[in-house]
């Protein structure tokens, strides 16, 4: 460690100075290089940048979670107040935790323990941090849930994690996070698993608490319009070092590094560009109908209500609204995974809700999908080639010819033929979703349905695979049933959307009437709460960054 | 709950009778007759017929079955053809030292086996995982009769710490039993520790892994506090069903290691009922066998729900 480190003055609360990691195995690999910032009380510290940037590992650090088998730290210091915690004895550490510095995570769903009341698991840092007697420590669980504005916090307190809600999870992670009045609260990606609207509450509620506490925010997200509405400062962060440091107007508003102009021209704008011409009348996919109903213990839900849409040869349909809404079971349905309880569903037509399991068989490369994980819908054990040439095999077509397709088919979505003797951990995400639409095109289908086909990916590769989808659809002239949560995304590469909200169709219509004119209040409510309204200026300005090379 | 145990015991019944028809069959399908076997050599067609009478063997098959589980149900198991004692009262003298021996067994399974696998999965990777990780291949690879013999040798005959045979109940007092039981107990639990280690290694690593044990640690917990306050019930599942399996294992084919210790249970009864062919014995035994498998499954789904609230029976 230098010895020219100072500590940092007085209303800091957190001075990460010249912070470096290395990779713990084998040859050292920089992770982290000479990091550093600083955060005030009262203050939020947004970290911005794509996967691979190092914005979780300085989080981690922070809170001495590093994995001490694969991480270590070969340089500078991170004072909490005046105390630098890299010098801190494990026990010292536990201290710290959760009574001076926490920490809230990406996903609500998996971040608590499934087995323990929240109520216990709120109670536990009192238990560990405090001397407070049972009766007390149950008073100020109460306290803490009811100051994240759970209802009823005396039965929420008995309730296990998945009797709860993604939000109200989150809110649970807050309310443990801030039970000892910490002086800083890291939030990695807190929102980003979250729908629009409960992203809106959770982002308001860590503001007021923010300001009731005088509590410094170190908020690491990807997402630059979360970045707008909430941080005081900005750290664009890329490859483990600092990019772009400054208050977030100058970043946002006047970003000197290229980088930063990449990312910001990267956004997907919500204004849709103008329509496209219908080229063909033909259609590949027409819903009429559709009902699901499930029987979970016995009880109808009914999942998707009477769902109607017509889907045009060289079309792209969007699929918007939040978790629950029955876009993904109208997905399962359409490619019959899920049989529709009730409607009928045409394929290049012909109807094929009550084909028999064999005429079923023949008609499933008429539809193939596009899952949301790369990382997950390809199988590691087998190579490129394999995944791909699977489907043709199956429906009879001789290996040599399928190969020669496969390859092809991975120029167009444009990765070089050797691919194909890889395997799926050799490539990016980016790259791996590149193959998995390779691999549906495999089949010749009529149409693709792609659920959340890009949410998984960082903005700039986002980008790319939208404008790859939107060649695709130009030169092959297949069909999309495009899935997504993301107003953004949708109004890049959508032709039609509907709005889905609770099992039924709220609106729809052209992509640019829905997104500009929305008919329906559940619309404007999504279009309100998508975070970073005024980036779409900026967002245009830097447009042409967005074909930078790493 | 008490309604999911109801329907859980009745959709158990078919079960139970699936197995007493098989039980049935096996002995009448099976070669060799009985009443030839029970009249001994030199036995004249005539006394054969006698006894082949007495017994009901003259019968269709469908009436000695329902004659047979008729009794069976009212506890009535028959009469042994060997010893000419009823078949229950020759299993329940056998049953003590059985389910004694497969307790004290899974004690010892257990103290030893979960601590050594949360050890190994916390420290997954170092050199405490890799010797956990051999021992328990020896441990699972080493037959149960050499494993037992060389606890004799050494602690018994030699250091003289341990009986090298015979039982002892804890009602004899507790000196004598863990003096008689524990040589047998640590033979028995060996492959079980082996098996059950390795299991709680897995499924600890795998929940080690998951966003909850981070949460765990950023509250500042200590490790003791996050491995066996949370990451050990949540890996309990699967430890739990080996658990479950492994004793019932223990109860219904302990017969090597009751040899080597000469300990007059279950295991031994099995034994000598197969090479008598003593038919209402053995059908006896694998139909109680059959009711204690059922059992203690019952037991694990309970368990399974008691563990994890997400389990709802409806």
């Amino acid at each position: 460690m230098s010895a020219d480190i100072v500590s940092a003055a007085a209303s800091t609360v957190l001075s990460v100075r010249d912070l470096s990691v290395t990779t713990a195995s084998g040859a050292a690999v920089p992770i982290l290089q000479g990091v550093s910032f600083d955060i005030r009380a009262g203050q939020t510290l947004c970290i911005v940048g794509e996967s691979g940037s190092g914005k979780s590992v300085t989080s981690l650090a922070t809170m001495g979670l590093l994995p001490k088998a694969e991480l270590s730290v070969t340089g500078g210091a991170i004072f909490l107040d005046d105390e630098n915690v890299l010098d801190a004895s494990p026990a010292r550490l536990r201290r710290l935790r959760a009574s001076r510095m926490s920490m809230i995570f990406q996903e609500p769903m998996t971040a608590l323990n499934p087995l323990m009341t929240v109520g216990r698991q709120v109670e536990e840092v009192l238990c560990y941090h405090t001397d407070l007697q049972a009766g007390e420590r149950r008073a100020r669980v109460i306290a803490a849930l009811s100051e994240v504005h759970l209802p009823n916090p005396e039965d929420m307190a008995l309730r296990y994690p998945h009797q709860l809600s993604g939000g109200q999870r989150q809110r649970v992670m807050i309310a443990m996070a801030l039970a000892l009045n910490p002086r800083l609260l890291i939030a990695d990606e807190p929102t980003t698993a979250l729908d629009v609207s409960t992203q809106r509450q959770i982002l308001s509620l860590i503001k007021e608490l923010q300001r009731k506490h005088e509590t410094a925010v170190l908020f690491i997200t990807h997402d630059m319009g979360v970045v707008t509405d909430i941080a005081d400062n900005v750290v664009v962060m890329r490859k483990g070092r600092v990019v772009e440091h400054g208050p977030v107007a100058n970043v946002i508003q006047a970003p000197t590094e290229r980088y930063t102009r990449k990312l910001l021209g990267s956004i997907p704008s919500l204004v849709p560009p103008m329509p496209r011409e219908i080229v063909s009348e033909r259609l590949a996919l027409e819903v009429a109908g559709l009902e699901k109903t499930f029987f979970p213990g016995g009880n109808p839900v009914r999942a998707v209500q009477d769902v109607s849409f017509k889907l045009g040869t060289g079309r792209i349909l969007g699929i918007v609204g939040e978790s629950g809404s029955g876009k993904s079971t109208v997905a399962r349905c359409v490619m019959l995974l899920e049989r529709p309880t009730a409607g009928s569903l045409v394929v290049a037509g012909s109807d094929v809700a009550g084909l028999s399991r064999e005429a079923l068989r023949m008609h499933r490369r008429r539809i193939q999908m596009v899952f949301q994980d790369p990382n997950r819908s390809l199988n590691p054990r087998r190579k490129i080639a394999q995944t791909m040439i699977e489907g043709p095999l199956n429906y009879g077509a001789p290996k040599a010819e399928s190969l020669r397709k496969a390859a092809e088919l991975l120029e167009l979505v444009g990765l070089p033929a050797e691919a194909l003797s890889r395997y799926p951990h050799q490539f990016s995400g980016g790259q791996r979703q590149r193959i998995a639409i390779a691999r549906a095109l495999m089949l010749d289908p009529e149409v693709i349905v792609a659920d959340e086909a890009v949410s998984a990916l960082d903005v700039s590769v986002q980008a790319q695979v939208i404008r790859l989808l939107k060649d695709i659809r130009e030169r092959l002239g297949v069909a999309l049933l495009f899935i997504t949560h993301d107003l953004r995304v949708a109004a890049q590469i959508c032709d039609d959307i509907i709005v889905m909200q609770r099992g039924v169709v709220v609106e729809s219509n052209t992509c640019r009437a829905v997104l500009t004119q929305p008919a329906h209040t559940y619309t404007r409510d999504l279009i309100e709460a998508a975070p970073g309204r005024d980036l779409d200026q900026v967002s245009r300005r830097w447009e042409s960054y967005v074909h930078d090379i790493d | 709950m008490y309604g999911f145990i109801f329907r859980r015991l009745l959709s158990a019944l078919p079960v139970v009778f699936i197995i007493a028809v098989i039980a049935f069959l096996l002995v009448h399908l099976a070669p060799g007759d009985p009443a030839v076997a029970i009249a001994g050599d030199g036995a004249s067609d005539d006394q054969i017929a006698a006894i082949r009478r007495s017994l009901g063997l003259d019968q269709p098959l469908p009436v000695q079955f329902v004659t047979w589980l008729t009794s069976l149900v009212q506890g009535d198991f028959g009469t042994s053809m060997i010893s000419r004692i009823p078949v229950s009262q020759l299993i329940l003298q056998r049953t003590e030292p059985t389910v004694v021996l497969a307790l004290y067994a899974m004690t010892i399974t257990l103290l030893v086996a979960v601590p050594v696998g949360v050890l190994a999965a916390w420290k997954s990777g170092e050199w405490v995982d890799r010797l956990v990780l051999a021992m328990s291949v020896i441990g699972f690879s080493m037959p149960v009769f050499v494993i037992g013999y060389l606890l004799i040798g050494a602690f018994g005959t030699n250091l003289r710490w341990f009986a090298v045979q015979g039982y002892k109940s804890p009602g004899d007092g507790l000196i004598p039993f863990l003096y008689t039981m524990t040589l047998p107990a640590i033979t028995l639990s060996t492959t079980y520790i082996a098996l059950i280690a390795r299991m709680t290694r897995a499924s600890m690593i795998e929940i080690l892994g998951e966003d909850f044990i981070r949460t765990a640690r950023a509250k500042g917990l200590q490790e003791r506090q996050v491995l066996f306050g949370h990451a050990l019930r949540n890996a309990a599942v699967p430890i739990i069903t080996v658990i479950g399996s492994g004793f019932a294992m223990m109860i219904s084919g302990v017969v090597i290691t009751e040899s080597v210790f000469n300990i007059p249970g279950i295991g031994r009864l099995v034994v000598d009922a197969v090479l008598g062919r003593d038919y209402p014995l053995i059908q006896a035994l694998i139909v109680l066998t059959g009711v204690l498998y059922v059992a203690i499954n019952l037991l694990i789904d309970i368990a399974y729900a008691i563990t994890d609230p997400r389990i709802r029976y409806s």
